[in-house]
This record gives structure tokens, C-alpha cells and sequence, in this order.
């Protein structure tokens, strides 16, 4: 019958997506009961590893100063973040497209990337003072190097044939970049924008513990000298949320833009 | 179009010499294959053409001008279709148009004629209503047909294509060998045809020039004098074979390295 074979592969592959869809939280869930087990089993100190009910309990305690210190470490966060998409692609096109501005720059970058950015934040201080801005630059510096190198690594790469097609009809440089270097950079963007925006969390937490003006870094800073350690863990898990949350973004952005570059599997091709 | 004396080194005066003292001239609406043993700078002549890049030595001539850098007046085809895999058939088709100056202008007031003539060269080619597909949903020698039709677009007084059958399975080249042989009945371009393939050659050129070894340079010519439109069965006549038999013994010569002019 090969109907009702149709229908259970069908039936198979359907019940296959629906556990595909339903793992990471089974994954999650199943990490926190483990986590909960261990800390009773084992008598952990809360000082030490609090369980998760309790970190849970104190987020619900210190909801208000929680949800306002993520909302800023959101605000400055995608603030720099928005800041390394537009200085990011500009330097790698930049960098894509000349091979001079390439050599010029490119060991300088590198250097500068190798620098660890915490080592910068007493100095944007005394640039810019306590405020929302050590944390914004802090974010942008760390996150906008992911996103030059996938830009001039997708512009670069273009095929020389390509590239002598439109040359060979008069095509100005500018051209050429904006009908095949952007959007071949397009999936090297986003997954770069995937890199660049969890990073660019790492960026403003760091300067808001080493600056405590604000935000969940502060907040957690502050947590921990009092050693109300649960409270530390509700901030990174608040964190984490929000890092998935913008990957999340950013990955529903990246399929809409770039659907050409992940074949669907309704492909098609007959001979000739 | 005309190339004398011309010669191409690569990587300055100690590196290679990919052309020297080549000398070949095609008349207008004339189909010329080049054929030469791997290496011998086909590709080169291509590039010196095109005016992608300038000769070494001696001067170009494409309709009566000296080429000094890219002109539109070429289109081309390559071994690989180089389609845009994020632009539809039609808007890859449509390329040329958005870039040669000549067109570029009037492209967004006429879009909808320029779609038309589009349209009409995918007909021709056997590609009709693919023009909302995407180059990834095409079998490799529907992804050439529309590769032809974009070096075929802004309508250019000379086709050049750089081995452009050669990655396709022998049905489908000897089926774009009938179309490209159609697309030339009906529109006449220039056209010059690199290739290693000596049936394809025979089949559908008019004069089939022999290179040497490196550095490439002509070394002999053959008319082909089939009448035309030429069909795939004559390619099994004792005449055409004798044709190809003639030719690959002149590129033995040339691959043992004796020039027979020499």
C-alpha cells in the first residue's frame, strides 16, 4: 500500500520536527533539575552554587532593580552593537574590496583585537566619565571585529570570472560591489551578526563591573560584595535569556535575507 | 576584429610568456573556435580581448578600435555559469543591462520592454518560463543556457566563450551545441569559441585555428565548409571525422612542440 507508506513517513517526519522543536527546552529543563538534584544531594552551600529554586526566588525578590539594570545592559549593549554593524561593514567592504587598505590595516586590526578589552575600560573612563558610554564603546570594540573580518572575508572571495564579467561590460569598482560584494558578504554578515551580538553582551557586563554605573554587571557586582550569591546567578541568567533572545533575532533576520544561500529542500532540477 | 603581433608575459620581464607573436583576425558575423593543447594561453587571448587586461606587446582591434580597457562590446561565457545564486534567471539575464552605460539608463524607465527581450532570449535557448527561478533549482546545463543568455543580453557585437560546454555531460553539450549553433543563425554575433573539444570545434565554427604550445601563438587554420544549419548526426560522417582527424594531428604536433610552419 503505498499510500498509508506515504502517510508514515509523513507521520515520521512530522513527530521528527516536533522533537527537534521541543530539545532545547527538554535540554534546559532537564540541566536544572539536575543542577536542583545535585545542590540538595549534595548539600552545596548556597554561597557556593545556589539551587535553582533559589536563584529563582531571588530574581522574583529583586524583579524591579533586575528588570531595570537588564533593560539598561540591553539599551547600551545593542546601542554598540548597532554602532559595529555600521563601522563594521564599512571597514569590510573597505578591507574586501582593496587589497592596499587590506595590507594597511589589516596587522593593526589584529593588534588591536588582541588587546583585551577590559584593560580598556579604566581608560575610556577617563575619556568619557561614569556613564553609559564606557559600556557602549566597550560592547562596540569587542563586537565590531567579528563583523569586519566575514565582510571583507565574503567580499574578497568574490570568483574572478564573476568579477571579469562585469568589468569585461565597463563596471566601475562601485559597481562591483554593490551588485555581487554586498550581497555575497550577506551570509558571512550574519553569521557574523550571531558572534558579534553575544559578544557585544561580554563587552558592556565587563565595563559595567569594572565602572559600576549601572546595569546587570553592577548589579551582580553589587550582589556579590553582599554574597548574595543567588542573586549573582538570577543576573547571569537574565543574561543568558537575553543573549538568546537577539541570536534568536538575528537568526529569523538572517534566513528572510539570506534564503538563497541555505537551499530548500523543494529544489528542483530536471536534465537538459 | 584584429590582434597582431601581440604577446603577453606574466609577473614581469622574468615571468612567464603565455602569447608570443600571436596574429589572428575573425570578419564580422564569423564563428572561430580556438583549439591548442592545455596551457597554451587561450584563456589569455580571452582576457586580452575583452580589454580586461592590456597586451604586453603589440594591439588589439575590436570593430575598427584599438581595445586600451574594458569596452562593452563583448560578452561572455565560461567554463563555470558564474550566476548570481541569490537573483532570480531573469534579474541574473538582466545583469548586463544595469551595468553597460548604454542601458543602464534607460533600464528603469523600460524595464518591462527589456524583460520582454529577456524573456524572449530564454525562449530561445530553451528556457522558457524558468525566468522566476532561482540558479540553484537548475540542472548545470540549464544554469549555462542562462549563462549564454546573459553574455548575450546587451545584444554585444562579440561573443567570447572560454570553454563553456566543457564541464557538462556529453547530452546535454551536444545539446547547447544546437542551441548555441541557433542563437547564431538568428542573431549572427562574432563569435570566438575556446575549446579543447575538437567535435565541438569542427561542429559549430566556420575556421578553427590551431594553437601552439607556450608560448601560444596560431599555428594553422582549418575552413570548415558544412553547409549550415549543421546537425548532430552529421558529426559521425566520414568527412567531419576526417576534419577532426586532421586537426588532432595538428595538435599532436604542436603538443610535441614543432610548430609545422616552423
Amino acid at each position: 500500500m503505498p499510500d498509508s507508506r506515504a502517510e508514515a513517513l509523513a507521520a515520521a517526519a512530522r513527530r521528527q520536527r516536533r522533537l527537534q522543536a521541543a530539545l532545547p527546552w527538554l535540554v534546559i529543563g532537564g540541566a536544572f533539575i539536575l543542577w536542583e538534584a545535585a545542590v540538595w544531594l549534595l548539600g552545596i552551600s548556597p554561597f557556593i552554587l545556589p539551587a535553582p529554586s533559589a536563584v529563582v526566588q531571588a530574581g522574583l525578590r529583586w524583579w524591579q532593580p533586575l528588570l531595570q539594570d537588564s533593560l539598561v545592559t540591553l539599551g547600551t549593549t545593542l546601542l554598540g552593537f548597532a554602532m559595529a554593524i555600521v563601522f563594521g561593514l564599512a571597514l569590510g567592504v573597505a578591507i574586501g574590496s582593496s587589497t592596499l587598505v587590506y595590507r594597511g590595516l589589516y596587522p593593526l586590526l589584529i593588534a588591536f583585537n588582541s588587546i583585551p578589552k577590559v584593560a580598556v575600560v579604566p581608560v575610556l573612563i577617563v575619556w568619557f566619565g561614569i556613564g553609559i558610554w564606557p559600556a557602549v564603546i566597550t560592547a562596540f570594540l569587542i563586537s565590531f571585529f567579528p563583523i569586519v573580518v566575514n565582510v571583507a572575508t565574503g567580499i574578497a572571495t568574490v570568483e574572478p570570472e564573476l568579477r571579469d564579467v562585469l568589468r569585461a561590460l565597463g563596471a566601475r569598482p562601485l559597481d562591483i560591489v554593490r551588485k555581487i560584494g554586498l550581497p555575497r558578504a550577506m551570509p558571512y554578515f550574519f553569521a557574523s551578526l550571531k558572534v558579534a551580538i553575544t559578544v557585544a553582551f561580554v563587552g558592556s557586563i565587563i565595563a559595567e563591573s569594572v565602572a559600576p554605573n549601572a546595569g546587570i554587571g553592577r548589579l551582580m557586582m553589587v550582589a556579590s560584595s553582599r554574597f548574595d550569591v543567588p542573586l549573582v546567578f538570577a543576573g547571569l541568567v537574565v543574561t543568558g535569556v537575553m543573549g538568546v533572545a537577539l541570536y534568536w533575532i538575528a537568526e529569523r533576520l538572517e534566513r528572510r535575507v539570506t534564503g538563497w544561500a541555505t537551499r530548500g529542500q523543494e529544489g528542483f532540477a530536471p536534465g537538459g | 576584429m584584429e590582434i597582431a603581433d601581440v604577446a603577453m608575459r606574466y609577473g614581469g620581464a622574468e615571468g612567464t610568456l603565455a602569447l608570443q607573436r600571436c596574429t589572428l583576425s575573425v570578419r564580422e558575423g564569423e564563428f572561430v573556435a580556438v583549439v591548442g593543447p592545455s596551457g597554451c594561453g587561450k584563456s589569455t587571448l580571452m582576457r586580452l580581448v575583452s580589454g580586461l587586461w592590456p597586451a604586453s606587446e603589440g594591439q588589439v582591434w575590436v570593430a575598427g578600435r584599438e581595445v586600451s580597457g574594458p569596452v562593452p562590446l563583448v560578452g561572455m561565457a565560461f567554463q563555470n555559469p558564474t550566476l548570481l545564486p541569490w537573483r532570480s534567471v531573469l534579474d541574473n539575464v538582466m545583469l548586463p543591462l544595469e551595468v553597460v552605460p548604454a542601458h543602464r539608463s534607460r533600464l528603469r524607465a523600460e524595464r518591462a520592454a527589456y524583460a520582454a527581450k529577456a524573456e524572449a532570449l530564454l525562449k530561445l535557448v530553451g528556457l522558457e518560463g524558468f525566468g522566476q527561478r532561482h540558479p540553484h533549482q537548475l540542472s548545470g546545463g540549464m544554469q549555462q543556457r542562462t549563462s549564454l543568455c546573459r553574455a548575450l543580453i546587451h545584444e554585444p557585437p562579440l561573443l567570447m566563450l572560454d570553454e563553456p560546454f566543457s564541464a557538462l555531460d556529453v547530452f546535454t553539450r551536444e545539446d547547447l551545441w544546437a542551441v548555441l549553433q541557433d542563437v547564431w543563425l538568428e542573431r549572427k554575433p562574432t563569435v570566438i569559441l575556446v575549446t579543447h573539444d575538437l567535435r565541438e570545434a569542427v561542429y559549430l565554427a566556420d575556421r578553427v585555428l590551431v594553437m601552439s604550445a607556450r608560448p601560444g601563438r596560431i599555428i594553422a587554420e582549418r575552413r570548415v565548409e558544412f553547409p549550415r544549419p549543421r546537425r548532430l548526426e552529421d558529426t559521425y560522417d566520414t568527412e567531419f571525422n576526417a576534419v577532426v582527424a586532421e586537426l588532432r594531428a595538428l595538435i599532436a604536433r604542436a603538443r610535441a612542440g614543432e610548430a609545422p610552419d616552423a
